[in-house]
């Protein structure tokens, strides 16, 4: 029932049966023929596929880049896309970006072009004038192997002065657009295609509990970063596939009395300024969680329901003491973080039962917090560990509280409870720093893989405490990373 | 930015800035590369079945669930091979299409199958039942010699002097082993292929190759027909780096096979795992190495072998390894040296060339023991440098017994030691190291010398043809390929310099191998040097005989036609190049011809290790300043100053841009690239989520890169130009030399570090704790 309406460049699309597992960039590359989109990974990591979406965030149309290679057209009801192709006419005068991007030099080979026009073009609509660490937040997703970068940040800093912001297509006519956007939307559910190209888009949470409930088979896709490699990597079905990336109330974000309430689709991006102003703690952790694609896309509420050992949200999450609510039909409960991971790939969540939010405490006042994110490469990489600290130290100088937890250093998020053990109530001094590190070995046994071996994990976890110690204590000395 | 700065294009003159030919399409996504192309009805779609062994015997292949699977039309196998199941670049019979009865790497080819989509031939190559005999598998250059050190090809010997007496009579020895690691190309636009069937046995293939030639002969080989009989046609390369000189064979070969069975068009393109697992890298190496030298660091002599992992076919490992020992001595002369390669078999992808070809591993191990040198006596690095390079008039000849004639090395490394401001900034790092606790700093100045030539003489050959339409539009094709690279601009500015004519008059053209035949690889830095001289070969014989027509028609002496931009001069009557153009042709002069160009001087004897391989050096340094974190090992590279000699740039912006590029992908090479396989012998960095190339924000933080403008090539290369593709990728090595000093910081710098590379943030931080130890003892 229903069709999936979105509107790509200028025109209306109208879809009543397609495949579940359908990317948008098969869509526009092999039915619509437009091949200016590349393919260069298929898993959401390379940027040659950006496109912009654009997408009702309360009540206005945000466009924000995603990568095509990994979002299905079921992600797409009621939104805009918008491809390389849209940005000048065939024969016309190129966009401003564009012609900055030519003047600097800053396509060599080219296949990686189409996607960094597009990254930056939607950075130039929400800043046109960026610096050049803005330039790289917004190539955080974007892959060159020719140019070495330089004359792409140089055509991001010279862009301004190629043209006028307001007088792009998308921004002087945003509110004719906003109308064709609102037109899609007839507030009722869709449910196209059977079985394995069953697709349901929910119009409300409400629908999406009892859907779920009935169909507890079905994948829940929110943002598509891990389940797109599912199907482009291991070409698993995934129908009946039941997309809550679109829910209003999903994307809740309330600044409650006490605690940050998320939905569970709230996107590491619009978390973005709740997250600085509650936990600026976590700024620099946030702004290396993936590339812009990926944080546009990529859901809170997913990060931690997939259960990864290396998702970067529930280390600090846990360290804080979030709960997340789990509801099944008009069920709910709440369940501590921590104890949700039960084992690799498995956790606490009964078939048709989701995440709806997720809690975080503030920190309270006096406690300090710190979460460090190891990687091989600086930005967007899969976190070889990721460790969050919080400490509460009494007056007397002891440990009256402390919290540590970490990823990528056990078969599921983990709190490092003999470390703990080895500190609660102990001076905090590098004397009881030291007398803790061996505790280390007790609370994991990690392993050597591709991203780091055992011997590293281990190492680089005892010095984070060491680390979170000597900037509790004054002595910080640190690589400055990705905050803009 | 102020708009100051903004560029404006040039008008294309020769060694004028000009943006690459294509840039307007590639910004708008209207570049077509070879997936973009409009397919015909019909067209099919092959996938590839790869082994899930490392090293076995196939005991049974059952591909019936392929064949039944939706979609599928059919499936191919060794069997199906009409001409030779081999498809090895240097004749060799070791590498087959697919695998028969022995499968030697994990993700070597098996079978295909060809389907209505992309997506049916993928999901049911899925579908093989294969079951293998296992056998014992060697992964790495340690378990190969353990295993008895099986070579690929023949192994090569470069020997000048007396090295056992020179080490005997050295006053110090640095002795020690260096590892470097390989690299995947990551070329934006992975393997594809496009063949459609013709008439008779014609194929007509779409490719992404730097070898369109070597495409053509292969397909011919593997079908068994005339190479006449295959045209291949390739526009551009989203990105080549050496992987597409030979990785592309397997496709090409592969799609005509089907295309020839089926008789419908057939694209064959791997995901990017599969692309991985399939294709050939960087050889890594292990180089063991016995050095003499002086109390000034003067090196007496040197003995090194050099280990490669070549994998499990000969491919291009002979030419590579070879060309690791060209480069073992970089810029300095050894008074005795001997150094000898060991191209090692193992059960991988088989190695093959990546920008560089060996030499940037030649240099890395040579920079690695000058570094040791310095840390044994207490000096800086650059001082025994300095001491080494090789002279003007004497200590002159290198180990392959050819005359450096051409050195300015002196002269890069002083102006960028004094413009990088490299003395006061070393104080000040090694102050920062005596204040600072957890973060430390390092700095280094390297230079570069880089031989250019195909060391296969045989290669050093081009040809290009040229036409000149009525309406003066001039036709382009020469043997090179695009792939990013800027030959295609460079190229047509030499045309369009010869006749005199705005840039846009030259239309550029796809290499076709109907159009200009046996072809050399677009490769060793000589797309320019090569076709850029064949092409102006051509133009010179046209404009000869435009020359004899105008002189003829304006009843003017020879010596009184002048060619002017925009046309030509005959006495006091000027002709615009399109009326000459259209006078040309009414009056039944040929407006059309094929140019060629062969390398003069090079010559070289690989039995006896001796002659000139090399027509002339390329020169470079780098400085680069880093800071590393001791907590964890991660790091950030501050700053880094790039000089490049490419001698009379025909085009700076274009060259500026290989010199910026080839540096950050030596970066990434050095430093976080990591190839990983596991104790099955599978790779396990596949794809970007595992294997990391630089972004934006892993350029140094302050990046000053400029060409040596002064420098003009000694020979008579095109323009006086010099090649760029490849030397930049080497002026990496100062970044490895800093992280090394900053490490060397928690020991003093009284301890060599010797880091593994890549330099990764785990061996940074492993190194850190291996000389706090070490300085403890």
């Amino acid at each position: 029932m229903g069709a999936l309406r979105f509107i790509l460049n200028d025109d209306d699309v109208e879809i009543t049966e397609i495949g579940a597992t359908t990317t948008l960039l098969d869509y526009l590359r092999l039915t619509r023929r437009l091949r200016g989109s590349k393919e260069g990974c298929a898993e959401g990591d390379c940027g040659a596929c950006t496109v912009l979406v654009g997408r009702l965030r309360g009540g206005e149309l945000a466009y924000e880049t995603v990568n095509a290679c990994i979002c299905f057209i079921g992600m797409l009801h009621g939104t805009h896309v918008v491809t390389i192709e849209h940005l000048s006419p065939a024969n016309g005068p190129l966009h401003p970006v564009q012609q900055a991007m030519v003047d600097l030099h800053g396509s060599q080979c080219g296949f990686c072009t189409p996607g960094i026009v597009m990254s930056l073009y939607g950075l130039w609509m929400r800043n046109p004038r960026p610096t050049v660490p803005q330039i790289e937040i917004a190539l955080q997703g974007n892959l060159c192997r020719c140019t070495g970068y330089a004359p792409i940040v140089k055509a991001g800093l010279a862009m301004s002065s190629y043209g006028d912001v307001a007088a792009d297509p998308l921004v002087a006519h945003r509110e004719a657009m906003l109308a064709r956007i609102r037109g899609l939307q007839d507030g009722q559910t869709v449910d196209i295609g059977v079985g394995k190209n069953r697709i349901i888009v929910p119009a409300t949470v409400d629908e999406l509990a009892r859907i779920y409930a009935e169909t507890p088979t079905g994948t829940l896709v929110s943002g598509a970063t891990d389940v797109g490699l599912w199907v482009t990597k291991f070409m698993r079905d995934i129908g009946p596939m039941i997309y809550i990336g679109h829910l209003d109330e999903l994307h809740a974000i309330r600044e409650a009395e006490g605690e940050l309430v998320l939905g569970a689709a709230v996107t590491y991006s619009e978390a973005t300024g709740a997250i600085e102003r509650h936990f600026p703690q976590l700024g620099e952790l946030w702004m290396r969680i993936g590339g812009g694609q990926v944080r546009n896309a990529g859901t809170i509420g997913a990060n931690i329901a997939n259960g990864s050992p290396i998702g970067d949200t529930p280390p600090p999450f846990i360290a804080l003491g979030a709960h997340i609510i789990l509801r099944k039909g008009n069920e709910r409960r709440e369940v501590r973080l921590r104890d949700f991971f039960i084992a690799y790939g498995k956790q606490d969540r009964q078939p048709g039962e989701f995440v709806e939010q997720v809690r975080i405490p503030y920190l309270p006042a006096g406690e300090k917090l710190a979460c460090y994110k190891v990687t091989k490469r600086k930005d967007e990489d899969i976190s070889a560990l990721c460790g969050a600290f919080r400490v509460f130290v009494n007056d007397d100088g002891n440990v009256g509280m402390i919290r540590i937890a970490f990823g990528g250093m056990a078969a599921t998020p983990k709190r490092a409870v003999a470390v703990e053990e080895a500190l609660i109530g102990r001076p905090w001094t590098t004397t009881t720093i030291e007398a803790a590190i061996p505790a280390f070995a007790t609370d994991y046994q990690p392993l050597t893989d591709m991203r780091a071996s055992a011997e590293y994990r281990l190492l680089a976890a005892q010095n984070l405490l060491r680390r979170f110690h000597l900037e509790t204590t004054g002595s910080a000395e640190r690589l400055s990373k990705a905050v803009a | 930015m102020n708009k100051m700065e903004v560029k404006v294009p040039a008008t294309g003159r020769l060694h004028e800035s000009t943006p690459h030919d294509s840039a307007a399409k590639q910004v708008a996504g209207r570049a077509e590369y070879v997936d973009d192309i409009t397919e015909p009805e019909g067209t099919l779609h092959a996938y590839l079945g790869l082994s899930t062994k490392a090293h076995a015997e196939i005991a049974s292949l059952d591909l019936d669930a392929v064949r039944a699977a939706p979609g599928v039309v059919g499936v191919l196998t060794a069997g199906d091979v009409p001409g030779e199941n081999d498809i090895s670049s240097v004749h060799k019979h070791d590498e087959p299409v697919f695998a028969e009865t022995l499968v030697k790497y994990w993700g070597q080819p098996i079978f295909c199958v060809v389907a209505e989509t992309r997506d049916a031939a993928r999901r049911a190559a899925k579908l093989a039942r294969i079951e293998y005999r296992d056998l014992p598998h060697v992964t790495d250059v340690a378990a190969s010699r353990k295993d008895g050190g099986k070579l690929v090809t023949e192994p090569l010997k470069l020997e000048r002097g007396d090295v056992e007496a020179g080490l005997a009579r050295s006053k110090h020895r640095a002795k020690g082993t260096v590892t470097i690691g390989g690299q995947e190309h990551f070329y934006l636009e992975s393997q594809i292929a496009f063949a459609i069937p013709g008439e008779d046995d014609e194929i007509f293939l779409h490719m992404s190759t730097q070898h369109p030639t070597e495409i053509q002969v292969m397909v011919a080989q593997v079908l068994g027909v005339p190479h006449a009989a295959i045209t291949v046609n390739m526009r551009r390369m989203g990105g080549g780096f050496g992987g597409k000189e030979t990785q592309g064979n397997l496709f090409a070969v592969v799609a005509a096979l089907a295309a020839t069975k089926f008789r419908r068009p057939v694209k064959i393109r791997p995901d990017r795992d599969d692309d991985f697992q399939i294709t050939g890298k960087r050889h890594d190496f292990v180089v063991s190495y016995d050095v003499g030298y002086d109390d000034d660091g003067k090196i007496e002599a040197v003995a090194a072998t050099f280990a490669a992992r070549a994998g499990f076919s000969a491919d291009l490992s002979g030419p590579v390894t070879d060309r690791a020992l060209f480069h073992c001595d970089n810029a300095y002369y050894y008074p005795h040296v001997r150094v000898n390669s060991l191209p090692l078999f193992t059960n991988t992808v088989s190695n093959t060339a990546f920008r560089g070809f060996g030499g940037p591993q030649g240099i890395m191990a040579c920079e690695r023991w000058i570094e040791q040198i310095a840390y044994a006596l207490g000096k800086d690095p650059l001082e025994v440098r300095k001491a080494n390079f090789y002279g003007t008039d004497d200590r002159n000849v290198t180990p392959y017994h050819q005359t450096v004639e051409d050195n300015i090395i002196h002269r890069v490394v002083e102006e960028l030691e004094r413009s990088s401001d490299y003395q006061k900034r070393r104080a000040a790092v090694l102050e920062f190291n005596r204040t600072h606790a957890v973060l430390k700093k390092g700095i280094a100045l390297s230079p570069v010398k880089f031989g250019i030539s195909f060391t296969a003489t045989w290669h050093n050959q081009a040809g290009a043809l040229v036409h000149v339409y009525r309406d003066g539009s001039i036709h382009l094709s020469h043997g090179g390929t695009e792939m990013g690279q800027g030959l295609h601009i460079k190229v047509a500015q030499v045309v369009a310099e010869a006749f005199g004519v705005p840039v846009a008059s030259v239309k550029i053209n796809a290499t076709n191998t109907g159009k200009v035949p046996n072809t050399s690889a677009t490769a060793a830095s000589s797309g320019t040097d090569l076709n850029g001289m064949a092409a102006l070969d051509a133009a010179n014989q046209i404009k000869a005989r435009m020359e004899a027509h105008t002189a003829s028609i304006y009843e003017v002496a020879p010596s009184d036609v002048h060619w002017e931009f925009g046309g030509i001069r005959a006495g006091q009557q000027f002709v615009p190049f399109m009326q000459l153009a259209e006078s040309c042709w009414m009056n039944r002069v040929q407006l059309s011809a094929a140019g060629f160009y062969a390398t003069p001087k090079i010559h070289w004897n690989r039995a006896s290790g001796t002659g000139r391989p090399f027509y002339y050096y390329a020169y470079g340094a780098s400085c680069s300043e880093v800071t590393i974190d001791t907590l964890t090992g991660e790091y950030q590279i501050d700053r880094a100053d790039v000089v490049e000699d490419v001698g009379r740039s025909l085009n700076p912006a274009i060259d500026i841009g290989q010199v910026e590029g080839g540096f950050i992908q030596g970066v990434g090479w050095l430093t976080t690239e990591e190839l990983w396989w596991d104790g099955k012998g599978q790779l396990r960095t596949h794809a970007p989520s595992t294997y990391k190339i630089p972004l934006a924000s892993d350029v140094p933080r302050e990046f000053n890169v400029w060409l040596a403008d002064w420098s003009v090539n000694k020979e008579p290369a095109i323009g006086r130009s010099k090649a760029v593709g490849e030397p930049p990728l080497c002026l990496a090595y100062s970044v490895v030399e800093a992280l090394s000093m900053a490490v060397a910081s928690v020991a003093d710098y009284k301890v060599h570090p010797n880091l593994d590379m890549p330099v990764t943030p785990e061996r940074v931080l492993l190194g850190v704790e291996r000389l706090k130890r070490e300085k403890a003892a």
